[in-house]
């Protein structure tokens, strides 16, 4: 029973936040609440036992990439709420249709799911160590290609950010 | 203790995912349609931990953390170039607004 | 979960968060002589002996002292962000050892317990960013900006230092740190502990972490976000009374915590300097051994633990009574173009000693600071003109 009511809880507080990142009108909020929403999700990967992508969930989504979002805002003062006009009328309702659509097939889908009711997984799949071995053998060369990924990711960057020379 | 359900993960990614999806065709501010993808990778992240869960090998189960590594990885090379490119167009236009960049528009 | 168990968890939690709260007036306090002692002065020395009370009196203080919102503030972050600020540094030793009993210490030995400490340390940036963002002062703004930039900087360097720890253990699990370092001295000298700054890449590792955690608290030299002579009191203007007490404490017991961590990394934990089993073998006959037995065994792992960690306090102290601010270019290259490409090769040179063993490793050392001595020993001073004022403001639009 205890984990059924941890999850609906947690489930709760992820889709209110979602919902809040999407509705809300200052962006610093939405910023906010989408660190709130991957919170509560590294929360469901430790309840998953998952707990070394729970914590790197906590790592790079909340401690790197959204300080980074909340860092550029504020850089480009656009945290205040009437900086920037922000829904179009045109596109509202054609968003809204997609969504639906996509919703109502996707619960559909995964309603209609076959597999094994129960976990299949030791609790100790989701430790460093077995992830790490997976990680170092069989999946040593798409390992080497996202570090050299992230180099070019960082290159670009550097890149970007770099004042014209005047 | 009896266990979650598969299919309750499944709602609530796809839930979390069409809130991405919405934003991302409503929002006109760029970091926010940003912040509305990176809240769709997450949720497919938490179908393949949850697949992972409920895979009857271990390979296959290992292989499912594996992906989301992956995704972590690309989620943040994508978030340094866009972010970067964001400001960028900030100092070239004075403005982000996403319907006001056509410089490629021919 | 029975209920014992629930007992005993609630226990650990009690002991962890009474020491925090039970060493931050000292670390006040000690903070505030130690400054005067540095600098020939006498410091609060009325209240209570040696001035001991003084925290509490400045506790009351703050309690007692109007507080100020600022009028444009957006009140719900401008109320959240102490509160973000204080938070992490209130969980994150969570997994830190702090004695040999497993059922009192630590609160939760988890397989990622380093991880966690990482993910705790970095969620710190908020509260400081927040802070600065929602008091609508430029000062406020520009404290933030900073804090934000060099936390993220900075943890990496951290993380690269770290990573040697994790890799000498070959486990994220404190404990396992902790029992790596019991083992003897290099693995051959009987009697000393193996800690890992007494070997090449945790001595490097250690320093390394030790610069990256002053940057990780905001303390002198890398106190920009709080320079007071060019940001008034950066992020930390706008508050008064709880609220500023609020970044105060969590302040000192972030401080508190990163230095427990270098303690249970480098320093071997809770473990005494000298291994003492061969008294404690003698102290079954009883008598003078038998004292001396209780003494050295298990009364003292929190005593050295404790020591380890105030000595590292003092070392901040002392550290703030010496080196002059840095300036924030210069703060950024140390972090990106020195702490880093060093943590890199360190880290290297240590997965060279795990699969090849001593002497590759130790060479390897060696063509590193020959190379080194080599490429950049002669290099003299960078001068350069820098336009701080241009770079330090946030980029605004030009009126059109």
């Amino acid at each position: 029973m205890g984990e059924r009511v941890l999850f609906f809880v947690l489930a709760i507080v992820a889709i209110l936040s979602a919902g809040g990142v999407v509705f809300s009108r200052n962006p610093v909020r939405s910023a906010l609440l989408l660190v709130l929403n991957f919170f509560t999700l590294a929360l469901i990967y430790f309840s998953l036992s998952a707990q070394f992508i729970g914590v790197l969930q906590v790592i790079v989504y909340a401690g790197a990439i959204m300080v980074l979002f909340l860092f550029v805002i504020m850089l480009l003062n656009l945290g205040s709420p009437d900086a920037m006009p922000q829904e179009r009328d045109l596109k509202r309702p054609l968003a809204y249709l997609i969504g639906f659509g996509i919703l109502a097939t996707l619960v559909s889908q995964s309603l209609a799911l076959l597999i094994p009711a129960t976990p299949q997984a030791s609790p100790d799949v989701g430790t460093a160590r077995v992830i790490g071995l997976a990680l170092f053998t069989q999946w040593a060369y798409p390992l080497l290609l996202m570090g050299v990924l992230l180099t070019v990711g960082v290159i670009g960057s550097i890149l970007l950010a770099r004042r014209r020379a005047s | 203790m009896d266990a979650v359900p598969l299919n309750a993960y499944l709602i609530l990614s796809a839930f979390l995912f069409v809130m991405g999806a919405i934003g991302v065709i409503v929002k006109r501010n760029p970091i926010v349609m940003f912040m509305c993808i990176e809240l769709m990778l997450n949720a497919v992240n938490l179908t393949f931990l949850a697949f992972a869960r409920y895979q009857t090998e271990l390979l296959t189960q290992v292989a499912g953390h594996v992906f989301v590594l992956f995704v972590f990885g690309v989620a943040a090379a994508e978030v340094a170039v866009g972010l970067g490119i964001i400001t960028v167009i900030f100092r070239l236009r004075e403005s982000i607004d996403v319907d006001e960049v056509t410089l490629l528009r021919g | 979960m029975t209920l014992a168990d629930f007992g005993w968890a609630i226990l650990r939690i009690a002991l962890m968060l009474g020491f925090l709260l039970g060493a931050l007036p000292l670390v006040i306090w000690l903070e505030r002589r130690a400054l005067a002692w540095f600098q020939n002065r006498v410091g609060p020395n009325r209240l209570g002996p040696f001035g001991l009370l003084q925290p509490m009196a400045d506790a009351v203080k703050l309690f007692f002292k109007e507080e100020i919102v600022p009028a444009n503030a957006d009140r719900l972050i401008w109320a959240l962000a102490p509160a973000l600020a204080l938070f992490p540094a209130l969980v994150a030793a969570a997994t830190v050892p702090w004695g040999p009993n497993r059922l009192l210490t630590p609160v939760a030995d988890v397989d990622i317990g380093l991880l966690y400490f990482s993910a705790m340390s970095s969620l710190a940036a908020y509260g400081v960013l927040l802070a600065g963002w929602s008091s609508n002062n430029k000062y406020s703004l520009l404290g933030g900006l900073r804090a934000s930039a060099q936390v993220i900087s900075y943890e990496l360097g951290m993380g690269l230092a770290l990573a040697t720890a994790v890799l000498a253990a070959g486990s994220f699990r404190m404990t396992s740190i902790v029992e790596m370092q019991a083992q003897p001295l290099w693995g051959i000298v009987p009697l000393l502990p193996n800690w890992l700054i007494f070997t090449p890449w945790g001595l490097i590792g250690g320093a390394l972490f030790f610069v990256c955690m002053l940057a990780e608290t905001n303390r002198a030299p890398f106190d920009l976000p709080e320079a007071e002579s060019e940001l008034v009191a950066g992020y930390q203007t706008e508050y008064s009374s709880m609220k500023f007490a609020a970044f105060f404490m969590g302040e000192y017991i972030a401080i508190l915590a990163i230095c427990a961590i270098m303690t249970t990394c480098f320093l071997g934990g809770y473990l005494a300097p000298i291994n003492f089993s061969p008294i404690q073998a003698l102290g079954a006959q009883g008598g003078f051994w038998g004292v001396l037995a209780s003494l050295t065994g298990a009364l003292m792992p929190p005593f050295w633990f404790l020591l380890k960690v105030f000595a590292l306090v003092f070392m901040f102290l002392w550290i703030r009574a010496t080196l002059l601010r840095l300036r924030y270019d210069q703060l950024m290259n140390l972090g990106w173009r020195f702490l880093i490409p060093v943590g890199l090769v360190n880290l290297a040179l240590l997965t060279v000693y795990v699969i090849w063993g001593w002497v590759p490793s130790l060479i390897g050392y060696g063509v590193a600071i020959v190379l080194y001595l080599v490429f950049f020993g002669s290099r003299k001073p960078e001068r350069r003109t820098v336009l701080l004022v241009r770079e330090a403001q946030p980029y605004r639009p030009k009126e059109a």
